[in-house]
């Protein structure tokens, strides 16, 4: 009957044999796994960019390196958040978590809104589509995955944020927001990838 | 504590009303009970009997391939249908026999083997079956319609498996297929993963872990790092068949080799992810027949490790003749023959076992002889493959047939076959006629050698792979014949030991318990097995920890009455809720699916812009597969505690809704 203890200690589970929460594992698992995804995807775009067929317009001139630099610090910022997240339900404060999700979600949500710009003006303005090159079928499928992951964090959040209403989302359950936070960091660390490897390495 | 249990149950019990949607189905038995099953053992069962199954199907592919085969200029295929035939032969016997039965035996015997009571995340397993099943009706629609079967090879080499080449939807559904027998691969690997490493019993520790177990760790590593590769190039060919897209459209700049490449990233370490549960069950049966520990462990356990690191490393050697340069090709030669080593260094342990032991020839233990003797043929025939001046020369040839034949079935099957005759009395109580059991293996065993030792000859006197017929003055006229002959008697054998199978389910010796005299903590178990598993946690004192336990009994009686009493204090066993919801998720994917791969995107004049049946068909799909998943959540993970009389038998369930610990 240890139902009401004092203090939950957030980096040891008694019930694991290695005392690593059960659901920490499974993402870091996952994690490796979605390493290997990303790494075929930016591997077959860096592959391509080396064989670039006539006709297809430089990268540069389709870019737009500002725009990309303020979503990519957008999204920076939103992991700034998660981590505080993390942070404020160990401690119990589900005020500070509120916020500090909402905002997670908020950022999310404006890195989505530049990428869905950045498409639609590739599309229509720099007449680059995932058809029309080769480019833009490595640049679109790469991207718009990345962008897919985002999306399922955001809705992920989102219901996290509903439950930390209900009454569902308590300290006890802190592995599941620091679980969600382990996925939303590493999309943010392959986003740093992807942005040296397909923006910046186009201006060197 | 039992008062203290009892009156937290009628607390909770007010707020135990929940709506409609999460209905909790509590069936034990019947239509229902199996398909909202998360129990490891069910869901390992239906893992395989659908393994099997296809056996049947593949099996008889198999055959045609063989009778077409048999005499020159024969007419009883064409060739559109024998392309079918090889297409769908491989790609079921791969995907569809050996890595279901395989988690078959994962999701049945690893739990039992660490002393856990199930697997960490028990929907998310049940999850990774109905994806499976899936998977598997997807790849074998094609049977059913007019576009037929897939038929470019299990590789599915691009440009070959592009909308230019290939318009019908026999691709679409391959593709298809294969990404969601992918998801389910890697789905059940994670949580393999984490209750290996997280789930063992008290004094479990990794270097204390059955090798069965062991090696299947190593295989959802493997699953886990390598299905991505091919998850993305299935992907990439699908954007290029529904969306236009360039990946592998050379007029556009794509290149057809990136997919070999890809494939064989993927393709190589799922030939480890075939053969390392078969090392793990060989590795389980000689020491136990041969009255012996398992001749050096540790050395077992870290050459499987080395075989799946450097399984990475060695894709190219099926691409040796594409012209990748001398230093590639060197290399990945290099790396082909160090890959040798860990396995002949396991060959000489298993060798080493049987090595002054008290042999008791029964019949895994013939099948796991057989597989010594077979697989070290297969993997003869690999080391040649190895010299990329050789392989140039066997390359696509019927040499290459005879080697992986001898790998996957001599190697991989003869293994499980192996495994379901030693498991079969734990998970049904009842043993396998001897007499018919070897029966079925001597059958099998000379079959298996006719049918396709003549192909090593025949590749050497070069007789392509995948040639739908031959004219009579090849000189290959009566490999070919006997090869056949081969086959007919292969069929017979299996044929002997289905039935053998069937019969003994139905109306076999009843065992008792730990029928071989066994090492392993699974045999502690009464047969078949308790829904719970162990009705205490075993402690675990020693490598083979059952056979230690077999001769400490005092100790371990002890122990027992101590836990019993700590579980008691827990509330007694936790047992999670079954849940609908994961075979919901599957049927939702299919639904997707079918509006992914089989819907025609319409006419564009009747549905002007985006919707049209196929979007319509995957959104549908896809909601309900999103809402399941919802719900999934949402009703959480909770669990009821089971209360035991001393002699094992259930006093109560508790269904207050106790969180999972």
């Amino acid at each position: 009957m240890t139902t009401a203890v004092a203090t939950i200690d957030h980096h040891h589970d008694p019930t694991t044999t290695t005392g690593i929460p059960n659901k920490k594992l499974l993402m870091w698992a996952f994690l490796a796994s979605d390493c290997m995804f990303f790494g075929c995807l930016i591997s077959t775009h860096l592959i391509y960019r080396l064989h670039p067929p006539p006709g297809t317009p430089p990268a540069r001139e389709v870019f737009s390196i500002e725009l990309t630099s303020f979503s990519t610090f957008i999204l920076l910022m939103s992991s700034l958040m998660m981590a505080l997240a993390v942070n404020a339900i160990q401690k119990g404060n589900l005020k500070s978590l509120r916020w500090s999700l909402l905002t997670t979600i908020f950022f999310g949500c404006i890195f989505l809104g530049c990428q869905v710009f950045e498409f639609t003006n590739f599309v229509h303005e720099k007449h680059l589509t995932i058809t029309n090159s080769i480019l833009g079928t490595t640049f679109f499928t790469l991207t718009g995955t990345h962008g897919l992951h985002v999306l399922i964090g955001v809705i992920w959040l989102t219901g996290m944020l509903i439950y930390s209403f209900t009454g569902r989302l308590q300290e006890k359950d802190a592995i599941d927001v620091e679980m969600m936070g382990l996925y939303w960091h590493f999309v943010d660390i392959v986003w740093i990838v992807i942005f040296t490897a397909v923006y910046l390495l186009e201006y060197i | 504590m039992e008062a203290l249990a009892k009156s937290d149950f009628i607390a909770k019990e007010e707020k135990a009303a929940k709506p409609f949607v999460l209905w909790r189905p509590s069936a034990k038995t019947g239509l229902i009970s199996w398909l909202t099953t998360i129990d490891h053992k069910r869901i390992g069962f239906l893992y395989g009997a659908s393994g099997l199954l296809f056996f049947i199907v593949g099996g008889i592919e198999a055959l045609l391939i063989r009778l077409q085969l048999m005499v020159p200029n024969n007419t009883l295929l064409t060739s559109a249908q024998y392309n079918e035939m090889f297409t769908m032969h491989g790609t079921t016997m791969i995907f569809l026999v050996v890595m279901p039965i395989g988690a078959a035996f994962f999701n049945f015997i690893m739990p039992l083997q660490i002393g856990a009571r199930d697997v960490a995340f028990p929907r998310l397993n049940a999850f990774s079956f109905w994806t499976f099943a899936v998977g598997a009706i997807i790849l074998n629609l094609g049977w059913f319609m007019k576009d037929g079967a897939p038929d470019a090879g299990w590789f599915g080499y691009a440009p070959l498996t592009t909308r230019t080449f290939s318009p019908s939807h026999a691709i679409d559904m391959w593709v298809m297929g294969l990404q969601l027998l992918g998801v389910a691969s890697i789905a059940a690997a994670l949580n393999f993963i984490v209750t290996i490493i997280n789930m063992r019993a008290p004094g479990m520790t990794m270097m204390r872990l059955p090798v069965f177990t062991w090696m299947t760790l190593f295989t959802s590593f493997l699953i886990v790092l390598s299905f991505p590769a091919i998850t993305i190039a299935l992907i990439e060919i699908m954007m290029d068949r529904l969306f236009g897209t360039n990946f592998f459209e050379v007029s556009n700049g794509g290149l057809p080799i990136l997919w070999q490449h890809l494939f064989w990233v993927f393709g190589h370490p799922e030939v480890y992810i075939l053969i390392l549960p078969a090392m793990g069950i060989i590795s389980e049966i000689l020491p136990t027949f041969a009255r012996k520990p398992l001749f050096g462990y540790p050395i077992v356990v870290f050459s499987g490790a080395s075989i799946g690191f450097l399984g990475f490393g060695v894709w190219s050697h099926h691409m040796f003749t594409t012209g990748m340069g001398t230093a590639a090709t060197a290399a990945f030669a290099f790396m082909t023959m160090a890959i040798a080593v860990p396995t002949g260094v396991k060959m000489f342990n298993w060798i080493g076992t049987l090595w002054g032991g008290h042999l008791r020839m029964r019949t895994p233990m013939m099948f796991a002889i057989g597989f010594l003797w077979m697989f070290m043929i297969g993997g003869l025939s690999g080391i040649m493959h190895a010299a990329a001046p050789a392989d140039a020369q066997q390359h696509g040839s019927y040499f290459v047939v005879a080697h992986f034949h001898y790998v996957l079935i001599g190697g991989s099957l003869f293994a499980l076959f192996a495994g379901i005759h030693y498991w079969f009395p734990l998970m049904f109580g009842r043993k396998v006629s001897e007499f018919w059991g070897k029966l079925s293996f001597w059958v099998i065993f000379i079959g298996f050698n006719v049918t396709f030792f003549p192909m090593h000859f025949l590749g050497l006197e070069g007789m392509p792979r995948r040639t739908f017929t031959y004219d009579s003055n090849m000189g290959w006229n009566t490999g070919n014949f006997w090869a056949t002959m081969g086959a007919i008697t292969l069929g017979v054998g299996v044929a002997i030991y289905f039935i053998t199978l069937i019969y003994t389910y139905y109306k076999g010796e009843r065992t008792i318990k730990d029928p071989w005299d066994a090492r392993t903590q699974e045999w502690s178990l009464p047969n078949p097995p308790p829904e719970y598993n162990y009705a205490v946690i075993p402690t675990v004192h020693a490598r083979d920890s059952w056979w230690y336990t077999k001769r400490h009994l005092d100790e371990y009686k002890k122990e027992t009455s101590d836990h019993l009493k700590d579980d008691e204090g827990h509330g007694g066993i936790h047992m999670p809720f079954q849940s609908i919801y994961p075979f919901f998720a599957g049927c939702g994917i299919f639904i997707a699916s079918v509006g992914i791969a089989i819907v025609d995107f319409a006419d564009p004049a009747k549905y002007p812009g985006f919707w049209g049946p196929k979007v319509a068909t995957t959104i549908v799909g896809g909601a309900i597969m999103f809402i399941s998943v919802v719900l999934w959540a949402i009703e959480g993970n909770d669990g009821y505690h089971l209360h035991l009389n001393p002699d094992g038998s259930v006093r109560g369930e508790d269904h207050s809704h106790a969180k999972a610990h």
